[in-house]
């Protein structure tokens, strides 16, 4: 019994990699397809972007400060006063390779990817999904496609500009304890390398895509009314945020140490 | 023109459609009546090929619409205008936008052109100045007379009406009931009306298919319906509680 439950949760798992890999494999098409959805994929923009930007903006600088703070009690414990000033690439470094996209994707995860299941799911039980194909538009390509697209280009620029709120306020932190502002730039600028940045952005890029094709996935699955369309909007964000966590691991490791920049 | 031959669909071990075979003629309006919950929606969504049959085949003009490609179903699909039980408008779209929407993809009109045929297929359903409300401001009815409104927008060969009078009052169900008669003798469309409202099949209908138990259990003209010795016809036309139907 035990292993006819296993062998029927391994076949559930296989089954939904499938779909998700399916809905993937046509969002891709569709986004190169045309006539395309323009004025959607301008308002997602829009809703991706604009309207996270107080969100990451808060994210980044906490997440900036607290990670300046435990550098700083590390250094000042460990190596002694005085060598507070390089901490500066290593909040840098942690902030664009890793802390940054991992927040930013998160945030966004919660934010964007529980509003496309939503949105989608409702959607579906109000039978507008139908409607969109009995009237010449394919889901994917007018409703997918775009926010995917959205997402792949706006989830990096966000990131970027949480990399730039983190080290800012990483760095004033700094100053208000007392540590040389001139050591402190310079070596966060001597060690600091653009691939590194390159690197936080591209895996920011794959979240993106990430967040919006299970969002859609788990939308474009809804069954069964309000609760149906509440349990996508849970699902969307516990699996896009489990996904990133995961992905963050293995693309950390399979990127180069530096691009070559 | 549209031949649905040994339908079979189950959703689960729910088995909804158990071998439907229908001839539908060009120009003519049936009517399919049937108890809520009997399938009648999932036979029109077949229709359109939104939902694929377990066994069984469509053929509309000609074409086989099971199994069909997307691209190949989406030109099929033009032949088609579908008025949704709950109109199912795009909530993020105004009433000017939903109605014009099937029009962009279909036909290659001008910003002019469109702007007036969203403004006449409005004023068919009995709608002025209502192009910029959001579907949200609408009352049920109105909804239902915009989507009828995006339906026969882009001029469809088939009209799939899924309980056009339900959620309406009985004038507005009537103005509706002559709107379908209308799109019939001047534009010579075919239609498929789904109703449990005998007034409204009666009136519109040339001929009258009952679904009972996942089958046609008859077809005629409202004339030989209502003359039917089939005890479930007798029944169900007549609203008797007591009878061979036993689930209600």
């Amino acid at each position: 019994m035990t292993l006819l439950t296993k062998s029927f949760s391994f076949r559930l798992i296989l089954q939904q990699v499938g779909e998700v890999g399916l809905l993937l494999g046509r969002t891709i098409i569709n986004i190169f397809r045309k006539p395309r959805e323009t004025k959607i994929f301008l308002q997602q923009l829009e809703e991706v972007g604009v309207r996270s930007l107080l969100v990451v903006s808060l994210t980044a600088a906490f997440g900036g400060l607290v990670f300046a703070l435990q550098t700083y009690v590390g250094f000042h414990r460990y190596i002694g006063v005085g060598s507070e000033a390089y901490g500066g690439p290593i909040v840098s470094l942690g902030l664009t390779k890793e802390l940054i996209p991992i927040l930013v994707g998160l945030m966004v995860a919660g934010r964007v990817g529980s509003a496309m299941a939503a949105e989608i799911g409702t959607m579906k039980i109000t039978e507008q999904i139908d409607a969109l194909y009995s009237l010449g538009a394919d889901p994917i390509r007018y409703l997918v496609a775009p926010r995917t697209l959205a997402c792949l280009i706006m989830v990096p620029v966000l990131t970027l500009y949480g990399d730039i709120i983190g080290i800012v306020c990483a760095y004033f932190f700094n100053i208000s304890m007392g540590v040389n502002r001139i050591v402190y730039m310079r070596n966060t600028l001597l060690y600091l390398e653009l691939g590194d940045v390159l690197g936080g952005l591209i895996k920011a890029g794959t979240f993106g895509v990430v967040i919006a094709i299970i969002g859609s996935w788990q939308g474009l699955k809804t069954e069964g009314g309000a609760e149906g369309v509440g349990r996508a909007t849970t699902r969307a964000v516990v699996i896009s945020s489990i996904i990133i966590l995961v992905l963050n691991f293995f693309l950390s490791k399979a990127m180069p140490e530096s691009f070559g920049i | 023109m549209i031949r649905i031959n040994d339908l079979h669909k189950s959703f689960g071990l729910n088995k909804v459609l158990r071998g439907i075979n229908l001839h539908i003629q060009s120009g003519e309006t049936l009517a399919i009546i049937g108890q809520s919950g009997s399938g009648k929606s999932v036979l029109l969504k077949h229709m359109l090929g939104l939902i694929q049959p377990d066994r069984g085949s469509i053929i509309v003009d000609g074409v086989e619409i099971c199994g069909s490609s997307e691209t190949e179903l989406n030109n099929i699909r033009r032949k088609f205008g579908l008025l949704f039980q709950a109109a199912a408008l795009f909530d993020s779209l105004t009433v000017a936008q939903n109605v014009s929407f099937g029009l962009e993809r279909y036909r290659d009109l001008s910003q002019e052109e469109l702007q007036k045929k969203v403004k006449e297929s409005l004023a068919m359903v009995g709608l002025q100045g209502v192009e910029q409300l959001m579907p949200y401001e609408l009352s049920g009815g109105m909804k239902k007379r915009v989507g009828l409104a995006r339906a026969i927008a882009y001029e469809p060969e088939i009209m799939l009406y899924d309980e056009p009078s339900t959620g309406i009052d009985p004038i507005r169900a009537d103005a509706i009931n002559e709107l379908i008669i209308k799109m019939k003798q001047e534009f010579r469309i075919t239609s498929v009306v789904i109703t449990h409202d005998m007034t409204s099949a009666y009136k519109v209908a040339d001929r009258i298919a009952m679904l009972y138990n996942g089958i046609i259990v008859t077809v005629g003209t409202p004339e030989e319906l209502r003359k039917s010795d089939n005890q479930i016809v007798q029944q169900f036309i007549h609203g008797r509680a007591e009878g061979p139907i036993k689930e209600w």
